[in-house]
């Protein structure tokens, strides 16, 4: 069974039915808060099938805009619940098919949806238990106004996975390793990731394979802190990435640039 | 009938600094961040990649038919316009300072001139995170005001900033623009020749190339290469203000054309124009 699969029965229950099978999505809670949870797991009959392996295509893509859509139509005159997006995606589907149908599209509809529910007062937690890669991790997960990640082996944030990478920049494999001791923006490790300041919190000593009820439990309560946060640091942009201290001094010429476009904006 | 001769400047020709100065009126074109501040990269020479002193991103401030604007434009000749720490920034930044005057009541209208294969790979997360950024910015700019991004070419639109591009509310291509998520290098390289031969020119434009794009409503407006031509159009787009409902809030649409989508059989660009016909489907 997928890491995906695994984290969303241990948080939301049951695995729900839904069109398509390879979007789970269910409510439950964390605390007291009401949650929606939201992930994309390998189906073998995903209708395209450059989308089986737990990829994030067309299908996908569109339907996590419904189902988080839905959620903010629902609470509009109610609170907010929260969405938590639980991340294990290997990156999106390399088709012909995909980019005729509009790949590009079916990512920003996901974007859009998770940007707008943040936008709208719902507080939106990224959950990275396995791969967090590509177009697939700004699709879901990156949207989020907390990202919390498992500390594990098996956990990696890149923008394109380190076989494709290889191949497109005509590097080994090994080089690649070597060029990311220098610069970890280009590591795999989610370590290095989080070097970077944008994560909320590194949770450690939890089995992200096969978690236990006190792995869960703990995870519950990282959840649980993070929708806290989330809801009460009275913004709903993506600034406090840049406050951290680790993107002070990670993410120096991001402050840099704001900075002096500040200055510069009007005359 | 004859028309008035008149010479034409293909935009496709020009420099991304050009191209933000042949766009704005006349005389008010102001970069910010210039070259001379040589605000670089500071990850690529390390890499053995030689910076830009602008790290490829030409933001300028001017005007729009007399209203305030800022234009964002890509240099696709540097690093294929990909993405960096610096370059992702300076748009993001720029976006999100268009969102803070719009949000006191000052409208500034935002175009991205998008010529990019997406995130620059040497800087890998750094960009992600940037685009990130841009795509947030974008969301939140388009409710207060129309956010325009122009596909010309010769590069293309690619990756992260195809998502971004996707989240405009208006977006114009030329013949020549190609808007998608996987070049068709990557996808040939990734899925095998036989799932798409990227040196087939005609297969490639009629997948992802304006024409194409704008038959199925995937963009707005096609234009012919011409600086003058686009120029009148970016301000009718800017004119037209926010839409009632934009394309990536369209679910129920995109989802009922996928159904209609068999995918026992093989579907190329002109099939599918008849299939996503705007004028034949309900919306």
């Amino acid at each position: 069974m997928s890491r995906g699969k695994t984290w969303f029965e241990a948080l939301a229950g049951a695995i729900p039915d839904g069109e398509p099978a390879s979007v789970l999505c269910a409510d439950g809670t964390v605390g007291d808060e009401r949650s929606r949870f939201l992930a994309v797991v390998p189906n073998p009959e995903a209708r395209f099938p450059r989308a089986r392996d737990g990829e994030l295509g067309l299908e996908e893509g569109w339907a996590l805009a419904r189902r988080v859509r839905e959620a903010v139509v629902e609470d509009l005159d109610d609170d907010r619940r929260a969405l938590v997006a639980v991340v294990d995606v290997p990156g999106q589907p390399y088709g012909y098919r995909e980019e005729l149908l509009g790949l590009h599209l079916a990512l920003a509809a996901a974007v859009d949806a998770y940007a707008t529910a943040r936008l709208a007062g719902h507080p939106v937690v990224a959950l990275v238990v396995g791969q967090a890669l590509s177009g697939a991790f700004l699709a879901h997960g990156m949207q989020a106004n907390r990202i919390l990640a498992l500390e594990d082996p098996g956990v990696a944030v890149q923008v394109m996975s380190k076989r494709s990478t290889a191949r497109v920049t005509r590097r080994s494999v090994e080089d690649l390793d070597e060029i990311a001791k220098e610069v970890p923006a280009t590591a795999y490790d989610v370590t290095s990731f989080a070097r970077l300041g944008a994560l909320h919190r590194l949770i450690e000593g939890v089995n992200a394979e096969q978690p236990d009820a006190e792995d869960v439990e703990r995870v519950r309560e990282a959840l649980a802190e993070a929708i806290y946060s989330a809801r009460h640091d009275g913004s709903t942009d993506l600034s406090g990435r840049l406050a951290s201290p680790e993107a002070r001094q990670h993410r120096d010429a991001s402050l840099r640039v704001r900075e002096r476009l500040a200055e510069e904006w009007s005359r | 009938m004859t028309f008035p001769a008149r010479p034409k400047t293909r935009l496709t020709e020009l420099s991304a600094r050009e191209r933000a100065a042949a766009l704005l009126d006349s005389g008010t074109f102001r970069e910010l961040i210039g070259p001379f501040e040589r605000l670089e990269s500071p990850h690529l020479e390390l890499q053995g990649v030689v910076p830009a002193c602008d790290d490829g991103v030409v933001v300028a401030r001017g005007d729009l038919d007399g209203k305030e604007a800022v234009v964002l434009a890509v240099e696709g000749l540097f690093q294929g316009g990909g993405i960096g720490e610096v370059s992702g920034a300076k748009i993001a930044g720029a976006l999100e300072l268009a969102l803070r005057d719009a949000e006191s009541g000052h409208p500034v209208c935002p175009v991205l001139l998008l010529e990019t294969g997406g995130i620059r790979l040497q800087e890998a997360n750094l960009g992600l995170l940037a685009v990130a950024e841009i795509h947030q910015a974008i969301v939140a700019l388009r409710s207060h005001v129309p956010v325009v991004g122009v596909v010309a070419g010769m590069v293309g639109c690619f990756g992260g900033m195809a998502i971004a591009a996707g989240l405009c509310s208006h977006v114009i291509m030329t013949r020549e623009g190609r808007l998608g998520l996987n070049g068709p290098q990557v996808v040939e390289q990734e899925a095998g020749v036989a799932e798409l031969d990227s040196d087939d020119r005609r297969l490639v434009w009629e997948t992802i190339g304006g024409q194409q794009r704008v038959a199925t409503g995937v963009a707005d407006v096609l234009v012919e290469d011409d600086v003058a031509m686009i120029a009148e159009t970016v301000r009718t787009a800017c004119e037209a203000g926010v839409p009632a409902e934009n394309r990536s809030a369209q679910v129920g649409r995109y989802e009922a054309r996928l159904a209609r989508i068999d995918v026992s059989e093989p579907v190329d660009g002109p099939a599918l124009r008849a299939l996503w016909d705007d004028e034949g489907e309900e919306r």
